[in-house]
């Protein structure tokens, strides 16, 4: 097990090295000046040429590349050249918090319905609750998030106001406040992600429910409700705790769309935004730290394996 | 030099007074102003983005600010300035007892090193850097400027909100802005970047004695906070102004207008006009380096067609060739038989004359701004139609900004510009500003508007400067454009305006 979790980080590390190589080069490839942003659309060449000097952007490629690892090895990943200056591990800490809250929230609501409607539509296989259960879910995988939140927002925050349209409360906000503003977001993208969690359930509780032991279970004169939760359902667990380990870490990388649209400064947001000015340290941080979080998520999915399956061994 | 006074004087009474609205204006409430984006800096002096000056103007000000129909008006300055040694000279006199936000008392030595800043750090400082040979503090509540040479323009450089002439503490002036003192009816409280910027109300701020007028006299400050909050997305602006969450927001798409009217909360707002959109053409390198050639392209364009495909809705946009609209004091009409052609046949002759070779016209556009990209398009078609290739250049803002500099990378690209204040801070005057129009004419026009100190005759040259921006075809106006913007119904006392201010408004 120790040697596993070794390798295991060791392969961590050479992936957040590829991450922040392809990151570094992606982002020197696209076009666009964050000087000629920051200063406006009168600035003129010799102002943006001034500008990118300060912020050592005139420097070779292969400098500010060895500059950044060596930054990244201290465990500084720089500062942001717009949001303040401010460093961006700390702007990272700040947007952390509404994305884990949103990410609890909507991974909660997609298990919650989407683990229980697979069940039911794989118990009741062919049958109306069946049908309609996948064609529910094939909709709400089909419909573009942007479009299912402007449709919640139109209907539950503008006619019946019942939640905020947008944001993460106002100034000082308390936790409950904060907490009010991420439900309408929080069921987007849990009903959002409960389609796949409705789909992957119900397919492996098919192959599980036509096993000999499920036979064996109901022959011994058990009842449907062991027979699913206490033999199918636990058999069921890992491919569905991978799935829902992949949408964790999906979600902790930031609901990109979903962030934009309800204007929730999380991770997803700032990582657009800073696309679109061109913040490199900031695009950089981000895109390391979600990387991390991903393998991450997938490293504590592999060790849930343990505890679910006696048979598994690293 | 009693002519330049004079002339400063009937700039200021160009104004056009605003009609008393009788609103009753209550103090008390926060505004939640949603905003196109987060201000890429809070030093209004170091960049000309809109959403800066917009943001930072509540609690920075300048020595001088525009009234309507951009009159010239004091702020922090007691008066017009005294102009002497044949316009080279002013001499402002600053308003006795204002103080900062940190307590400190106003001075001509904070207000010297404030605008020796501006000329340091700012784009529009350093337009009249070279010609500034000193600028002093004389006395405690007087500045002087010493100018190499007459230069008109100069108070309404000082004047603008964007590329601000700020006036800060001396101790700020050196190095990066550390600290957001200044002397508003508003004081910086927090900025949470990505989520708002807090401002709060100042309660010892001395107000001009002039009566409120846009952006100059009085300012009062009836509301307790404001708070700018940025919303990139368009749609979630137009839907938190329904939801009654933003009291103001800015800039939203025109296919939305219906949205807003008849409602019980909030109510569409119309800034009319607010600028235009404008075709550069290369001058410096590739085919249209060639006159004829962009003539050529000047006779193919429908404007008309090209604003309406935009704009959709006639309340949105005019289709008006003059830079300045009807009813502005640098109105004219000189040239306009060049605009809105659509004269194929004429194209097409200009064409042969310029020997085209067949090579694809290089259009450069955004779709951020979508009006560009739909512009483009009909443009593409307009030009194909008189027999040029062409191609066009999808790409986003901040690609477009650093390709536009390139000359090798494009032959046409596509902009807006608000109206600006002083027909000089309209780009095509710069040499430099990509389109890179340079003319022994434009030059000698140029200088001699700016040296101009004669209202009536810097208009009619500027008529001139008009006229023959048409006959080069190096930039070309296209239309003029409005925009929407949507506010809650019990915000009393808004003005619609290029940069939205919420001094004099009350929220209940």
């Amino acid at each position: 097990m120790k040697i596993y979790l070794l390798k295991r980080l060791v392969g961590m590390i050479a992936v957040m090295f590829m991450v922040a190589t392809i990151t570094f080069v992606i982002i020197r490839m696209i076009p666009g000046d964050p000087a000629g942003l920051m200063l406006g659309p009168d600035a003129t060449a010799a102002d943006v040429a001034a500008l990118r000097a300060k912020m050592g952007l005139d420097e070779s490629i292969w400098s500010q590349y060895l500059g950044f690892l060596g930054d990244i090895l201290k465990g500084d990943l720089g500062n942001s050249i717009f949001l303040g200056g401010l460093p961006v591990l700390r702007i990272l800490a700040d947007r952390a918090e509404p994305t884990i809250a949103l990410t609890i929230v909507s991974i909660v609501i997609a298990c919650l319905v989407g683990i229980p409607s697979g069940i039911l539509s794989a118990y009741k296989r062919g049958k109306i609750t069946d049908q309609a259960t996948i064609s529910v879910a094939m909709l709400l995988a089909s419909a573009p998030s942007f479009w299912m939140s402007l449709v919640f927002i139109q209907f539950f925050a503008v006619r019946l106001g019942w939640f905020p349209a947008s944001g993460y409360g106002d100034p000082g906000a308390g936790f409950f406040d904060r907490m009010y503003h991420l439900i309408l977001p929080g069921i987007v993208l849990g009903l959002v992600n409960s389609a796949l969690i409705t789909r992957f359930t119900r397919t492996t509780m098919l192959d599980i429910l036509e096993d000999d032991y499920i036979r064996t279970a109901r022959a011994k004169g058990l009842g449907e409700w062991p027979v699913i939760m206490r033999h199918a359902f636990k058999n069921a667990l890992i491919p569905i705790l991978t799935v829902v380990g992949l949408t964790l870490a999906l979600l902790l990388g930031g609901a990109v769309v979903t962030e934009t649209v309800f204007n929730i400064p999380g991770i997803g947001n700032l990582v657009v935004s800073s696309v679109l000015r061109r913040d490199y340290p900031v695009i950089g941080g981000s895109l390391l730290v979600i990387a991390g979080a991903y393998v991450l998520v997938n490293l504590a999915v592999d060790i849930l394996y343990l505890l679910v399956d006696p048979r598994v061994k690293y | 030099m009693k002519k330049f006074c004079l002339a400063l004087c009937l700039l200021a009474c160009v104004a056009v007074i605003p009609t008393a609205r009788g609103e009753e204006l209550t103090r008390g409430g926060v505004l939640n102003i949603a905003t196109i984006g987060e201000p890429p800096t809070l030093d209004p002096t170091s960049t000309t983005a809109d959403v800066v000056g917009m943001i930072t103007q509540h609690y920075y000000e300048t020595l001088y600010a525009f009234g309507h129909g951009f009159a010239i008006k004091p702020l922090l300055a007691a008066a017009m300035p005294e102009v002497t040694d044949g316009g080279t000279v002013y001499t402002i006199a600053l308003r006795q007892g204002v103080k900062f936000h940190n307590g400190k008392e106003l001075t001509s030595a904070d207000a010297a090193a404030s605008v020796k800043r501006w000329l340091r750090n700012s784009v529009r400082g350093k337009q009249v850097a070279d010609m500034v040979k000193d600028v002093s503090a004389p006395d405690t509540y007087t500045v002087r400027i010493e100018m190499s040479a007459p230069h008109t323009p100069l108070l309404a450089l000082l004047s603008i909100p964007t590329s601000m002439a700020i006036i800060i503490p001396e101790e700020l002036c050196e190095g990066d802005l550390k600290d957001n003192i200044g002397t508003g009816p508003y004081k910086f409280a927090e900025h949470q970047p990505d989520r708002y910027v807090r401002l709060v109300r100042y309660d010892d701020y001395q107000p001009s004695p002039e009566a409120g007028d846009l952006y100059a006299g009085e300012r009062v400050a009836y509301v307790d906070e404001l708070r700018f909050i940025p919303v990139p997305s368009a749609n979630t602006r137009i839907e938190g102004a329904l939801a009654g969450q933003y009291q103001y927001s800015d800039q939203l798409p025109i296919e939305n207008y219906d949205r807003l009217v008849g409602k019980d909360r909030v109510e569409p707002v119309i800034t009319d006009p607010y600028g235009w959109p404008i075709l550069f053409l290369n001058c410096r390198d590739g085919k249209m380096t060639n006159l004829a050639m962009r003539q050529a392209v000047q006779a193919a364009m429908s404007q008309e067609d090209m604003m309406y495909i935009a704009f959709g809705e006639e309340q949105f946009f005019s289709v008006d060739g003059s830079l300045y609209p009807e009813g502005y004091f640098y109105h004219s009409e000189k040239g306009l038989d060049l605009y809105n052609q659509y004269d194929i046949d004429k194209a097409k002759a200009l064409l042969k004359e310029a020997n085209y070779d067949g090579s694809p016209v290089r259009i450069l556009t955004s779709m951020q701004y979508e009006f560009h990209f739909k512009m483009a398009q009909v443009l593409a078609e307009n030009l194909r139609e008189a027999g040029m290739e062409v191609s066009i250049d999808v790409v986003d803002w901040a690609t477009l900004t650093q390709q536009r500099t390139d000359p090798t990378k494009w032959d046409l690209y596509f902009t807006h510009s608000p109206f600006v204040p002083d027909p000089y801070l309209n780009n095509f005057f710069n040499d430099e500003y990509p389109g890179w129009w340079v003319s022994p004419e434009k030059t000698e026009l140029a200088n001699k508007f700016n040296a101009e100190p004669d209202l009536a005759k810097r208009a009619e040259i500027f008529g001139d400067i008009q006229e023959l921006l048409y006959e080069s075809a190096s930039s070309i106006k296209i239309g003029n454009f409005n925009l929407l913007g949507a506010k809650d119904k019990n915000l009393k006392g808004y003005q619609p305006s290029s940069w939205p201010s919420f001094w004099n408004v009350s929220i209940r």
